[in-house]
């Protein structure tokens, strides 16, 4: 089959000799069975060798090669351009810093999910010797759907809210705490809580659920961060009712 | 090679025209004034009819003219809105799990228009009842 003719117009930026981010158009020969990164391969190889993007897997596992493809936060291996128009804009996620090109600076992003405490916190610490930590499948399904993030951010270029306020915690990291306080082995919520149920976290959300309809695999952080809301708004009347309890 | 990181502003105003689905998500905020406006409607209602038969009736006058029977049109269009939308994500907010099964969500949002209907009959009977 003759290869398909695409116009890709790139948001590039090289902070050695631009002052701003201008667009580069590149016509590619795209074949049918092509995703966008292999467009962006090609024009490596081919024609522009100073493009930067970041990818990895090519199987959107890694969550490395997310971009902004016509408008929508997309994993650029998992567009396949025949259902894209002949001109495609392309450019970096958006509300993130650009480092060069379409890789965006990932630290605050990092920061945050880190400030959530995305791992297990067990009641009591089991030796290698002891094994490992039992689970039953109904108590692995309460918090599985939330495991399969692959923190592309694509959650974070949706978001108007983290757009508006960046101190915003966000969906990822938010949804990744909630994973863990639903985790029958865990029991980290109340060193979670400071971020999590603070104005910058859950409360922040507005529920716009913009963050789960761009999800790549359907972890649905917006679900994830009402259901927090729920739980704390649970806590607060608890607290009123029962003063000094042992959440 | 420098690192000069670009930090691309967003418009405070005007972003919900960037996608569909923020203008969908601000509809629904702005639904919430109509139904407030319609709940302030009701409040003022009951004081009217707390005041006196002719102050309800001119209350009633009034709620029969063109511009009223407008405002109401479109507050049910805001209201309907506004309630389907909410309905359709609660299974999000308050999935149910029994075992290792999860309801699926139709029944979560069936359950949640069943409640509505038999409150709006039960309100309705008691109106009937009333008059």
């Amino acid at each position: 089959m003759t290869p398909r003719r695409i116009e890709f117009e790139i948001l590039r930026y090289d902070p050695d000799k631009m002052q701003k981010p201008e667009f580069q158009t590149y016509l590619v020969p795209c074949e049918e069975d092509w995703v966008v990164l292999d467009a962006l391969n090609y024009i490596k190889d081919e024609l522009d060798r100073t493009l930067s993007y970041r990818w990895s897997c090519h199987m959107a596992v890694c969550g490395s090669c997310s971009m902004m493809i016509n408008g929508e936060p997309t994993l650029s291996c998992k567009s396949f351009v025949r259902d894209l128009p002949n001109q495609v804009c392309i450019e970096p996620l958006n509300n993130f810093p650009i480092e060069r090109d379409l890789v965006v600076v990932l630290d605050d992003f990092l920061g945050k999910l880190n400030s959530v405490k995305p791992y297990l916190i067990p009641r009591e610490k089991k030796s290698l010797e002891e094994g490992v930590y039992l689970q039953s499948p109904a108590q692995l399904k309460k918090f599985k759907q939330f495991t399969l993030c692959i923190n592309c951010t694509l959650c974070y270029a949706a978001c108007p809210q983290y757009a508006h306020d960046e101190n915003f915690v966000g969906p990822a990291a938010l949804a990744l705490a909630h994973r863990y306080n639903l985790d029958s082995r865990d029991v980290g919520r109340t060193a979670r809580q400071d971020v999590v149920a603070s104005n910058l976290g859950i409360w922040e959300c507005s529920f716009v659920g913009a963050c789960s309809e761009v999800c790549p695999h359907g972890v649905d952080p917006a679900g994830a961060i009402q259901q927090a809301k729920i739980a704390s708004t649970g806590d607060y009347f608890m607290d009123l009712i029962l003063p000094g309890r042992k959440s | 090679m420098s690192r000069r990181p670009y930090f691309r502003t967003v418009s405070r105003y005007g972003w919900w025209f960037a996608h569909p689905r923020y203008l969908r998500y601000m509809a629904r905020e702005l639904s919430s004034a109509f139904v407030g406006a319609y709940g302030g409607l009701v409040m003022f209602a009951l004081w009217r009819l707390w005041q006196g038969e002719a102050e309800w009736n001119a209350l009633v006058g009034f709620l029969q003219s063109p511009p009223s029977i407008g405002f109401h049109l479109v507050a049910l269009a805001f209201a309907l809105y506004h309630t389907i939308t909410w309905f359709n994500v609660t299974p999000k907010a308050m999935p149910v799990q029994i075992g290792d099964r999860q309801f699926p969500g139709g029944i979560i949002v069936g359950t949640h228009y069943f409640v509505w209907a038999v409150v709006s009959l039960a309100l309705f009977i008691l109106a009937g009842a009333g008059t």
